[in-house]
């Protein structure tokens, strides 16, 4: 069996002390491996995400990344520590250019690896090579999200973590977007997503978790999750399965 | 003995004109959340408005209509919060600082009309001979300076008693839920808008009476009356005495104008005449590190923001 | 018509430009506006003047240097004392900003400032008294510049290190890792230290920088005019109304904003007197959050 990269053990986490939000969760994520949580509206997905990204009070339990315990570090310690993290809306700098977006997460690096970094960013998005100077407020919403996993990607992390990066997109830019983190799993890198688009986040993901009320109700293949038509139809509100997934 | 008493009486008097100007504060500043750096301003306005109506006409000056006090009160409360609600038409759509930016410029403006418009106001010399309440009474102080703590009591306790109504009225109500739940005032839209004007002008038109009140005790006001610590002893007292209160807010202006007063009175006893003007500094100091290190250590001031949560359950 | 009063206005801008910019940038970062502001050109002034009178005391003679009506002592005391009105912003933060920040009310951050404010003024008026004092009581020669316009070697100097800060002002929030920290941390703090922004030193930059450049227009009002420890807090409304003009974040915003105050009192001074002086920061504050909140450079929000 494989390194877990990321391990939650028994995680609690909630904006207000006594009322937690996500209520006990406990997965791991394997090195090369990608994990999509999906659940109904107001199941803690984004709350469990931003938990681990230290931007929502962790009441129990702990996150280690990589064998390391982060369960206390703050989220800009977290992201020197290998934990990238694409949130679901303002996830760029809107006044700054794509050039400075990726910069600014560049300057986590030693000095001599920053310019080899952003270079290699923008051979992985030539979209975003073609316009650095231009302010990343004027972008799309579907190049917005490109510029947020790409100034996510630059430090290398350990693992990238996605809050619902299809929202609000057209089919059309989900499709590219999810197109695009297919192209990037090929450099081994382990995802973690919330996805309410669980039709595109079983066809990208190896696994699947289904959260309910702040706790796991079902953890699977995300092939046989894709396919089982009771999940299906209680929990992804997709209609029951044809055949395949 | 009766010294004293003529003493306690005209402190009284000051101490509650004051807990008038913080009364106006609370219903912005406790009730509303809305930060006024201008109380000054304000309290200038009223006194100016007031003096201006009713001091006997004079030559070189205008204004001096030579009318009624009761009627300079009312004029005092009109235009000081007329300017308030422009004030806050400007301002209370943007960022809350500007708010406070705003109103810390209206005072220096009105610093500036006050000491340079000499026709109007007097200049620097301000304004005499403003007619004083039972001013027939002047030559027997005891019974002058507890003929007007009467009065000014009076004027406190149904301020008081109206401003108790307004906060467990709806219209509080709503102004408790603008401040608390950016929700509330964003579903309200522009209307959350319109309320944090009235409450701003109906703040300001108190802290006008109470320049009114002070000016037609007193007898005469200049510009040196409204500089920018009278607003911040107006804060201290606020702060103090527990904001979001307004038994608070006059417990707070007595406390701190009695504290005001000793540590002046001492410092003018003890302290040789070349350093009069350094120990008064010194007083500004320590008020400034008090009313910091309040924020820091018990924002909620010695009473606290009454709760008026559970009084609606229980109804 | 003698344009003299554009010099002077120039001056005047120049120095409100400079400590607009700190006004700006902890408006920005820091999320409130600062009252205490004012007080660090009035301590970084005092700072200076202590300094140099106890160089001037320990090496002798009260050297000037060239044509200026001042010498080394104050320039390694100014630079000196910009350090030190650093770190009083920084302590004043660490005692009592960083302490109300956690809590979320930027208004109470708000009247923290204006009690600071209060208090710092008066312990100065207790230290050094209200006199007026001055760096040097010698009379200079103006040279004649164009347009019938004459400056001071002090005026060119100054307007020179002027030139100079806000030029290197504006490079460092363009090109180093900390402005570009600054900026992101002005626009989304939440995405900022996602992106591993440490935001602790981001604060902590930002004070020492408004802190050292409050101070360097507070020694330029005290080389042109004179030291009073009400200088910073009667200069407070033109650095708010110079900030809000230019648009709150933008450095070279709060520059322009400060020349353009500077230049209106000027020029307000020459139509209608100096009484009013005082109110054409109120009424450009008025004007610009009637027809434009967001500042000439500033974003709408």
């Amino acid at each position: 069996m494989s390194q877990a990269i990321l391990a939650i053990d028994g995680l609690e986490a909630g904006y207000e002390p006594g009322s937690a939000i996500v209520r006990g969760i406990s997965l791991e994520v394997k090195a090369g491996e990608i994990v999509t949580i999906l659940g109904p509206n107001g199941a803690g997905k984004s709350t469990l995400i931003k938990a681990i990204a230290g931007l929502v009070p962790k009441f129990s339990g702990s996150v280690a990344l990589d064998g390391e315990d982060i369960t206390g570090s703050p989220a800009h310690v977290l992201a020197r520590q290998g934990l990238g993290f694409v949130p679901q809306t303002e996830n760029v700098f809107t006044s700054m250019s794509i050039a400075d977006n990726l910069r600014l997460a560049a300057d986590i690096l030693p000095k001599r690896e920053r310019a080899a970094k952003i270079d290699q960013m923008f051979a992985l998005f030539p979209d975003l090579a073609r316009q650095r100077q231009l302010a990343a407020g004027r972008l799309s919403g579907g190049q917005r999200q490109m510029l947020a996993v790409a100034r996510a990607l630059i430090a290398s992390p350990r693992i990238l973590m996605l809050d619902e990066a299809s929202a609000g997109l057209s089919p059309k830019l989900v499709g590219q977007v999810f197109a695009k983190l297919a192209e990037i799993r090929h450099t081994g890198i382990t995802i973690l997503m919330v996805e309410q688009n669980a039709r595109a986040a079983l066809a990208l993901a190896d696994r699947a978790i289904i959260l309910v009320e702040g706790k796991a109700a079902h953890e699977g293949k995300a092939a046989d999750i894709a396919s089982d038509p009771v999940i299906r139809e209680l929990y992804l509100g997709l209609a029951p399965a044809k055949g395949t997934a | 003995m009766l010294d004293l008493f003529a003493y306690a009486a005209f402190f009284l008097v000051t101490a509650l004109s004051y807990g008038i100007i913080c009364l106006g504060l609370n219903v912005q500043w406790g009730q509303t959340g809305l930060f006024n750096v201008g109380v000054a301003g304000f309290v200038a306005i009223g006194a100016y408005t007031s003096a201006l109506l009713t001091t006997p006409d004079m030559a070189g000056r205008f204004g001096g209509f030579g009318l009624p006090i009761w009627l300079g009160w009312i004029a005092a409360m009109l235009v000081s919060g007329v300017a308030a609600a422009l004030i806050g038409a400007i301002t209370l759509r943007l960022r809350a600082d500007y708010l406070a930016i705003t109103t810390f410029g209206i005072a220096i403006a009105i610093q500036l009309v006050a000491l340079n418009a000499e026709t109007v106001t007097g200049g620097p010399f301000g304004i005499g001979f403003i007619p004083r309440a039972f001013g027939g009474l002047e030559d027997r102080p005891i019974i002058f300076n507890l003929a007007n703590l009467a009065l000014v009591a009076i004027v406190t306790a149904l301020l008081y008693y109206g401003l108790e109504r307004l906060v467990r009225s709806p219209w509080g109500r709503v102004l408790r839920a603008i401040r608390e739940d950016e929700m509330a005032a964003a579903s309200l839209g522009k209307n959350a808008n319109f309320f944090r004007i009235q409450a701003f002008a109906l703040g300001s038109a108190i802290m006008g009476l109470a320049g009114a009140v002070q000016a037609h005790f007193i007898g005469f006001i200049a510009p040196e009356n409204y500089v920018s610590t009278m607003t911040f002893q107006v804060w201290a007292m606020l702060i103090i005495g527990g904001s979001g209160n307004n038994r608070g807010a006059l417990l707070g202006a007595v406390l701190v104008w009695a504290l005001w007063s000793v540590t002046g009175a001492v410092l003018a006893a003890f302290v040789p005449g070349e350093y009069q003007a350094r120990a008064a500094a010194l007083q500004i100091v320590l008020i400034g590190v008090a009313l910091a290190a309040l924020l820091v250590l018990r924002p909620r001031g010695i009473l606290g923001e009454e709760k008026m949560i559970s009084r609606f359950l229980n109804e | 018509m003698n344009l003299q009063f554009i010099a002077d206005g120039l001056i005047m801008g120049a120095l409100i430009g400079l400590g607009a910019i700190g006004v700006t940038l902890t408006y920005s970062i820091l999320r409130f506006a600062n009252f205490a502001h004012g007080e660090f050109l009035a301590w970084g002034t005092y700072f200076t003047l202590a300094l140099a009178s106890g160089f001037g005391a320990m090496f002798g003679g009260s050297g000037t240097l060239g044509s200026l009506s001042f010498g080394w002592p104050v320039i390694v005391a100014g630079v000196l004392a910009a350090l030190l009105t650093g770190i009083l912003a920084l302590a004043l933060d660490r005692l009592l900003f960083a302490k109300l920040r956690d809590r979320g009310n930027a208004i109470v951050m708000v009247m923290a400032s204006f009690g600071a404010s209060m208090a710092l003024r008066s312990l100065l008026e207790f230290i050094f008294t209200s006199e007026p004092a001055y760096f040097s009581r010698d009379i200079q020669m103006a040279l004649p510049m164009a347009f019938g316009i004459r400056l001071t070697p002090d005026q060119l100097f100054l307007l020179a290190m002027t030139a100079v800060l806000v030029l290197v002002m504006e490079r460092f929030m363009a090109l180093s890792p900390i402005g570009r920290a600054m900026r992101a941390v002005s626009e989304n703090p939440v995405l900022a230290r996602i992106a591993g922004v440490d935001v602790e030193r981001v604060i902590r930059a930002t004070w020492m920088i408004g802190g050292a450049l409050a101070c360097a227009a507070g020694v330029m009002l005290g080389i042109t005019v004179q030291i009073r420890p009400f200088m910073g807090f009667d200069l407070l409304l033109p650095l708010f109304a110079a900030a809000i003009l230019g648009g709150i974040g933008s450095v070279p915003g709060a520059v322009l904003g400060g020349l353009i105050v500077g230049i209106a009192e000027a020029t307000a001074v020459q139509v209608v007197g100096a009484d009013y002086r005082a109110a054409i920061a109120f009424l450009i504050l008025i004007a610009v959050l009637l027809v434009r909140p967001a500042g000439i450079f500033g974003v709408r929000e």
